[in-house]
């Protein structure tokens, strides 16, 4: 596996606010890496260091295999990125955006690769209208062109559905799987739509307040260990009480109400447990998705400052 | 850096607010033209009121091209700051309120050529802007009112005097007044740039260039010892005028005016080489301040 984004003890702090907390991490070449976090996790300030645009209070980055500090241009040659909303020149035409900012990244780009770029985001036609009067969905494809003019090898797209439709959510969606199997470009992507990140990521982690809380391979996260389960009685905290002395007191979750995490082969067997405790049951649901365990991670500080120890 | 200032130069050309200070310019322009031409000599009798026993001249023809871009130049010099910061404070906090610099800070290219590309393009802006007041200030008067020597009035110590230039002894001067007042606002161009930087939209940087301009002239204009010894001297607003220079033409010593020559050339060179000193300490502090800054819009 070659690493593609090499992130080490990284730290940002303002004025005495933590953004960034001892962040490590890596993405490999080929990964479509997931970064998530709620809104104020430190995701978007940890991408904004990856892209030069604020400096990280202490720790290394390193891209490509090239210290970002003392290599930035030929760095960023290879990067493209939409970072939060896709803001471009509302007063020129697509097509102008696109030429400029390839120029930018140091590419000669012909008319026909301009077009070609934006025919592949579907604004071929809508060329040379003014940016200013584009769809938000519009000028997020646009901003993806910009992104991508250069051919970059590593794509990093900060929140990058924010705002669409579920038309362009969809779109967006394949247009990164695209861009990770046909293109073989690494892509790092950020989004507090967890659900996103579950369809499209192979690999991904979960940042809350700065700090890293896990990060692995998707399928390993949502392996059937990882299910949680939601139990609804009469009398909750009662309930909670008699399991807890019980072995399945350590797959409680420290929620409000009654949540385990647990392998799902053990399901059956927990609720003839709590039968045989005689705990009203009302309703037992269980479920892996991605968004559960994020919650289960998130929700609770202490816990995630457990985790991220 | 070549394809960087193209860019730059195609993006303010782009911008309808680019075209607001030619407008302003060619109208206050075009007014002058007209009251002067409608009743130009009332002036003139004014102005020769206190001298019409010791000179003599024909009023109207007084009133001619080269005169009236002085008059013009005058009133405008003062004004022009304004419009030059328009563009020049937008260049940096009008991509951060459009968003754009973040997109443009995480291109291949460092952010002292940002810098410097965009005080370089605030340059050519301020020069294309005072090249259009010599077209319709100085060109267009002499094609309305013709050309003859030129009259220039000034205050020197308790005195009022008048100074005369011949025709064909002026469209120099012109030259190097122009080129000067290049130089000098283009000092005011380095500062919108250098608010620009601090700001995240650009009213705030126009407003604030306009209000140091403002009280800097104030304080320029105040005749206390203790401010013209140790204050004045370190004001660029104390050089900003320095064009007039160019037309104090030196004298014999029976008052007659010496052909091709100027009064204080010492004077006028210190004053460019002040401003020039203002411009690479103003642009140097932006270029420290726009690297250090975390770029969070």
């Amino acid at each position: 596996m070659i690493p593609v984004i090499n992130v080490r003890n990284l730290y940002k702090s303002y004025k005495g606010f933590q953004a960034v907390n001892n962040l490590s991490f890596t993405v490999n070449k080929g990964d479509v890496y997931g970064f998530l976090g709620q809104n104020g996790a430190g995701k978007s300030t940890t991408i904004r260091m990856l892209l030069t645009l604020i400096a990280p209070t202490a720790g290394e980055i390193v891209l490509f295999d090239k210290k970002l500090q003392t290599h930035r241009a030929d760095i960023l040659r290879n990067v493209g990125a939409v970072i939060e909303k896709p803001d471009l020149y509302k007063y020129l035409s697509a097509y102008d955006n696109l030429s400029i900012f390839a120029k930018m990244s140091g590419i000669a780009a012909t008319h026909k690769a301009l077009m070609e770029q934006l025919n592949m985001v579907g604004l071929a036609d809508r060329a040379k209208d003014k940016v200013a009067a584009y769809s938000l969905g519009m000028k997020q494809r646009l901003g993806i062109a910009v992104a991508l003019v250069h051919n970059p090898a590593l794509v990093i797209l900060d929140e990058p559905t924010n705002g669409l439709d579920p038309q362009g959510i969809a779109d967006m969606r394949q247009l990164i799987v695209r861009l990770s199997k046909e293109a073989g470009k690494t892509v790092l992507i950020s989004s507090h739509l967890l659900s996103e990140v579950e369809m499209i990521a192979t690999r991904m982690m979960v940042i809350h307040k700065g700090k890293k809380v896990v990060e692995g391979e998707v399928s390993e996260l949502l392996d059937p260990a990882h299910t949680l389960v939601e139990i609804a009685t009469t009398n909750d905290a009662a309930a909670k009480t008699k399991i807890s002395q019980t072995p399945w007191g350590s797959y409680l979750q420290p929620h409000n109400g009654l949540q385990l995490m647990m392998n799902k082969t053990e399901v059956p067997a927990l609720i003839q447990a709590l039968v045989a405790m005689d705990i009203p049951l009302l309703s037992v649901n269980s479920s892996h998705s991605l968004e559960n365990y994020f919650l289960s991670l998130t929700s609770s500080a202490a816990h995630v400052d457990i985790a991220a120890n | 850096m070549w394809t960087l200032l193209q860019i730059e130069l195609f993006k303010i050309s782009r911008r309808p607010r680019t075209y607001i200070a030619f407008a302003a310019i060619a109208a206050i322009v075009f007014i002058f033209q007209f009251a002067f031409k409608a009743d130009g000599e009332s002036y003139m009798n004014l102005m020769l009121q206190s001298v019409k026993d010791s000179f003599e001249l024909e009023k109207m023809k007084a009133i001619n091209g080269y005169f009236m871009c002085y008059i013009i130049l005058n009133t405008l010099l003062i004004q022009v700051p304004i419009l030059v910061a328009l563009i020049a404070a937008d260049a940096i906090s009008g991509e951060a309120n459009m968003g754009t610099l973040r997109l443009l800070a995480t291109k291949p290219v460092s952010r002292t050529q940002i810098i410097v590309v965009k005080f370089t393009a605030a340059f050519i802006f301020t020069l294309v802007l005072l090249l259009w007041m010599a077209i319709t200030a100085l060109f267009l008067s002499m094609l309305i009112f013709g050309v003859d020597d030129m009259l220039i009035f000034r205050v020197k110590g308790e005195q009022s005097e008048i100074l005369q230039i011949t025709k064909d002894d002026v469209l120099w001067r012109y030259c190097a007044a122009f080129a000067y007042a290049t130089v000098a606002l283009t000092v005011i161009a380095a500062l919108s740039l250098l608010l620009s930087v601090f700001a995240e939209n650009s009213i705030g940087p126009i407003i604030a260039t306009v209000c140091i301009v403002i009280v800097c002239t104030i304080i320029s204009n105040i005749n206390v010892p203790v401010i013209d010894r140790n204050v004045k001297p370190f004001l660029f607003t104390s050089y900003l005028v320095g064009w007039k220079g160019f037309f104090y033409i030196a004298t014999t010593p029976d008052g007659q005016p010496i052909k091709g020559s100027i009064e204080n050339w010492p004077a006028i060179l210190k004053s460019l080489w002040i401003l020039i000193g203002h411009i690479v300490v103003i642009v140097s502090i932006s270029v420290m301040a726009f690297r250090k800054k975390d770029i969070l819009s």
